[in-house]
Formats: structure tokens, C-alpha cells, sequence
């Protein structure tokens, strides 16, 4: 019998797993992981109709969809960096206590000590401000090409939420590392809250969950910032995709 | 491909066979009778029909229970016959033009992915080298000089210089944002071509410059005090 070499080794042991059971029992038929997958427009379709894409994705899309010139890809990218924020957020979470006594100092030894503690920081912060960005982007795409006419107008109220949201979201992780920065950026944003009319006073009680700014205000701010918001946002989210696909696909071409 | 059933097949020979004959006369009056005359298997089924319905619902419902579900009672066994063809468009109107369309998987999900691997590795990098700021613990007795919001709330906070707070940090963020709620409802425009609707194009280009300015200006020309300064001759007093 002739020696194999290393590759006829390893493609023997590829093709094997790929007839396995349990391989099959993962991807399912079309996937492009599948033993014997071949470019036609039978799996192509399958690609999609049979996995976690086809939930955000119909098989096809009008040709002029995937010009990228056409969206800039804000919106996938807004939605992207919701995920990426989720992942490092959840990071940080572990390294976290949401008190006054404890929450500077949980951030200090997360930069010196904790591995990567510091880049998943960086990450953490500058993806949130690249989101507003593009949420916002995204906003005036969507204007610019009257992609809120009818059928869209829903979605577009939907849009308008969700950036609000994303504010919000951002307002809220601003006060966590609780450094000089943190507390007079949020004082600045709360007394303006005070002001509104009628009822400013509680409005400003509610979001402090006090007088002034402490420990209270952390944990109220931590908890929106790290379970209520996303929460809310994720519903809004599904409405959001759900709707593009329910109003016929993305709007265009001009 | 799909097997024609053998009675279909069976169906089509005998009219074949039919036509070839040459009796031509005998074919049209049988498709004559068919015509005028209710099929005789027909007939009988009503008539059992109505013989069963004289007897009482409840004795009828207990038969029906007992009996065996009805067999095909057609020629040849079949339960459905064909009794015209409808050519498209002559009842339904199709309004659906044919679109040009790609699939999803390759075309659209390789743009996705590289534009997520781009902002990925953009992100990355940025992180690797510029670090998010931390400044001293919070102190409640130390206000630094300048106080600002983050960046996204300095257009209002520029407001607050030339407002009441009441106007410029709920008003006027909450009107804009009531009437962006309701564009699709105000503009009844429908067109969406760029050359149709000047008006809202301006409209919103102004919205979006006024706080895109505002948010400069808070940003980069607000120092000590809040005061106005330029950024290349008094320094950055600004925090991401």
C-alpha cells in the first residue's frame, strides 16, 4: 500500500467527519459545510432558507439591494456593533461591581491587571460611539432616499425609537466607570432632564433614584444600561427587520 | 419527471382512437350528450342522498359512523374531473412585474460580511492604540472646568447658552424629535426621487447640520467656562 501524504491524510479524516451523523445532524442539507455542496441555485436558496440566515433574509433580494453604494451597509453595521457591544459588554460585566465604593477602582484593575482588560475596554467604548454614528447615518440614509414613504412609515417610527434608544443606552454606560468625566457629563445631562416642565422634579428623582447623584444612581443606571435598554431594543429590533422584510425589502432604487 | 396516472393515459388513447376512427358524427354526439346530460354515477349519488336524508339525523349520523368512508365514485374510480381550462389573465389580472432578483447567499451575505470584518478590524485597531479615557475617582467637591455632556448631547447643551433650560434641554430636542416621529406623516410627497422633493431634502439637511454644528461648536470652541475658544490656540478640552 503506498504512503499517503499528510493532505490525502487529513482529507481522508475531513471526508470521514463529513459523512459522520453527527456532522450531518449539524448542517443542514445546502449548508456550504455540507459533504458534496455544489454552487447551483438549488443550494444557493437552501443556504438560506435553511439556516438561522432566513430569519433576517428572504432566498432573494432585488438586484440593486446589494449595491453598496446604495446603503453603505449602515443598518447591518449599526445591528453589528449592537452584537460586538453585547459580547464585550458582557466581558466587562464580569470585572463590575455597580457601587460607588467599588465601580472606579473595578475599572482601574481591570486595565492593569485583568488580561485584555483594557482592549476589551477600548473596544467596548469606541464601538459604542462608532454606533451612534452610524445609527445616526443610517437615519439619514434612510431620509435621503424617502425610504420612510408609504409602505415604510412604521418602520421608520420604529427607526426613530431605536436611535433614541441607542442614546440612551450610550447616556447610561457613560456614568459606569464612575471617574470625574462620567459624573459631570451625567450632571450636566440630568439637570437638563430637571427641567421638564410640570413634573422635573420627579422625572429627575426617577433617574437618579434620589436627590443627587450615588450609589443609587449607579445600580438604577447599571441595570438599564445592562438588561432594560438592551431589552427593549432587541423587541425593537425584531420589529425593525421583521417590518423591512413585511414592506417589501429594502426601498429603491431611486 | 412526474408519472401521468394510467388512467389519464388510458383516457387520452380511447379519444385518440376516437377521432381516428373517422366517425366524426358519433364523437359529436357523444360530446354532445355529455354536455346536456348529468353524468348517470351523478344522478344516482343525489338520489342516494336524498333517500338518506329522509331517514332521521340521528339514525343517519349513526350509519354514517358505521359505514365505510365513500370510495371514488367517478369512471375509473377518480373523485374529480376536468371541467375547463382557464388561461392566465382571463380572470386573474397579475399586477406583480417580475423583479430582478439575486440570491441572498453568496451576493448579499459576502457584502455583509466583509463590511462586519472591516469594521472589525477598524475597531480593533483603533482599540490597540488609542485608550478610552479614565479620568481621577468622581468627586462631588471638585466640578472641573469645562463640565460637558457626551458628545452627542453638547448641541443641547450649547442651547442651554442662549435658552431657558426649559426650552433648550426639553422644547427643543423634544419637538425635533416629535417631528422626526411624524416625517412620514407630514411628508405626503410621494416620490422619492431626489429632484421632487427639494423642500424636505432642505428641510432635513438643515435639521441635520443645525445639531451637527451645534455639536462642533460644544465640542471644539467650548473651554474654561464654557466660554469660546479656538482649538488650535487654546487646546482640546474635550473627552470621547
Amino acid at each position: 500500500m503506498p504512503k499517503q501524504s499528510i493532505g490525502e491524510k487529513l482529507n481522508g479524516i475531513s471526508e470521514q467527519m463529513k459523512s459522520s451523523q453527527a456532522w450531518n445532524s449539524i448542517f443542514r442539507p445546502g449548508s456550504i459545510f455540507r459533504k458534496g455542496y455544489s454552487d447551483n441555485p438549488r443550494n444557493r436558496s437552501y443556504v438560506v432558507m435553511n439556516s438561522l440566515i432566513y430569519h433576517l433574509h428572504p432566498v432573494k433580494v432585488k438586484r440593486h439591494a446589494v449595491k453598496v453604494s446604495y446603503t453603505l451597509c449602515l443598518g447591518g453595521l449599526s445591528f453589528f456593533l449592537f452584537i460586538l457591544l453585547t459580547v464585550t459588554g458582557i466581558f466587562l460585566m464580569f470585572f463590575y461591581r455597580p457601587t460607588a465604593a467599588q465601580a472606579w477602582d473595578d475599572i482601574y484593575t481591570l486595565q492593569t491587571s485583568v488580561t485584555f482588560g483594557l482592549f476589551v475596554r477600548n473596544m467596548h467604548r469606541w464601538t459604542a460611539h462608532l454606533m451612534v454614528l452610524t445609527v445616526f447615518l443610517h437615519m439619514a440614509r434612510v431620509f435621503y432616499h424617502g425610504a420612510y414613504k408609504a409602505p415604510r412609515e412604521f418602520n421608520w417610527v420604529i427607526g426613530v425609537i431605536l436611535l433614541t434608544l441607542t442614546l440612551l443606552l450610550s447616556f447610561t454606560g457613560y456614568l459606569l466607570p464612575w471617574d470625574q468625566l462620567a459624573l459631570w457629563a451625567v450632571t450636566v445631562g440630568t439637570n437638563m432632564m430637571g427641567y421638564t416642565p410640570v413634573f422635573g422634579d420627579q422625572v429627575r428623582f426617577v433617574l437618579l433614584g434620589g436627590v443627587e447623584i450615588g450609589t443609587d444612581t449607579l445600580l438604577r443606571w447599571y441595570v438599564l444600561h445592562v438588561l432594560m435598554l438592551p431589552f427593549v431594543a432587541v423587541i425593537f429590533m425584531a420589529i425593525h427587520f421583521w417590518r423591512v422584510r413585511k414592506d417589501g425589502g429594502i426601498s429603491g432604487p431611486l | 419527471m412526474a408519472e401521468i396516472p394510467e388512467h389519464l393515459l388510458k383516457r387520452a388513447q380511447e379519444a385518440r382512437d376516437r377521432l381516428q376512427g373517422g366517425d366524426d358524427g358519433a364523437a359529436l354526439e357523444a360530446e354532445e350528450t355529455s354536455e346536456s346530460k348529468i353524468p348517470e354515477y351523478l344522478l344516482e349519488r343525489s338520489v342516494a342522498a336524498k333517500d338518506r336524508e329522509t331517514v332521521s339525523p340521528s339514525a343517519s349520523q349513526v350509519a354514517g359512523s358505521t359505514l365505510p368512508p365513500p370510495a371514488g365514485t367517478g369512471p375509473g374510480g377518480n373523485t374529480q374531473r376536468l371541467l375547463t381550462v382557464v388561461k392566465s389573465g382571463s380572470i386573474q389580472d397579475v399586477k406583480l412585474k417580475p423583479v430582478d432578483k439575486v440570491h441572498v447567499w453568496p451576493h448579499l451575505l459576502v457584502v455583509e460580511f466583509v463590511a462586519a470584518l472591516a469594521i472589525t478590524a477598524f475597531s480593533t485597531i483603533f482599540s490597540i492604540f488609542v485608550n478610552a479615557p479614565l479620568l481621577e475617582l468622581a468627586n462631588f467637591n471638585q466640578t472641573p472646568n469645562p463640565s460637558k455632556a457626551p458628545w452627542y448631547f453638547l448641541g443641547l447643551q450649547e442651547l442651554l447658552t442662549m435658552f431657558h433650560p426649559m426650552v433648550a434641554g426639553v422644547t427643543i430636542p423634544g419637538l425635533a424629535l416629535f417631528l422626526l416621529i411624524l416625517a412620514p406623516y407630514i411628508d405626503k410627497n410621494p416620490s422619492k426621487k431626489p429632484e421632487d422633493r427639494k423642500f424636505a431634502i432642505a428641510l432635513m439637511t438643515f435639521h441635520l447640520m443645525f445639531w451637527a454644528v451645534l455639536v462642533m461648536i460644544g465640542s471644539f470652541f467650548r473651554g474654561p467656562g464654557f466660554n469660546f475658544i479656538f482649538p488650535w490656540a487654546d487646546g482640546l478640552f474635550f473627552e470621547l
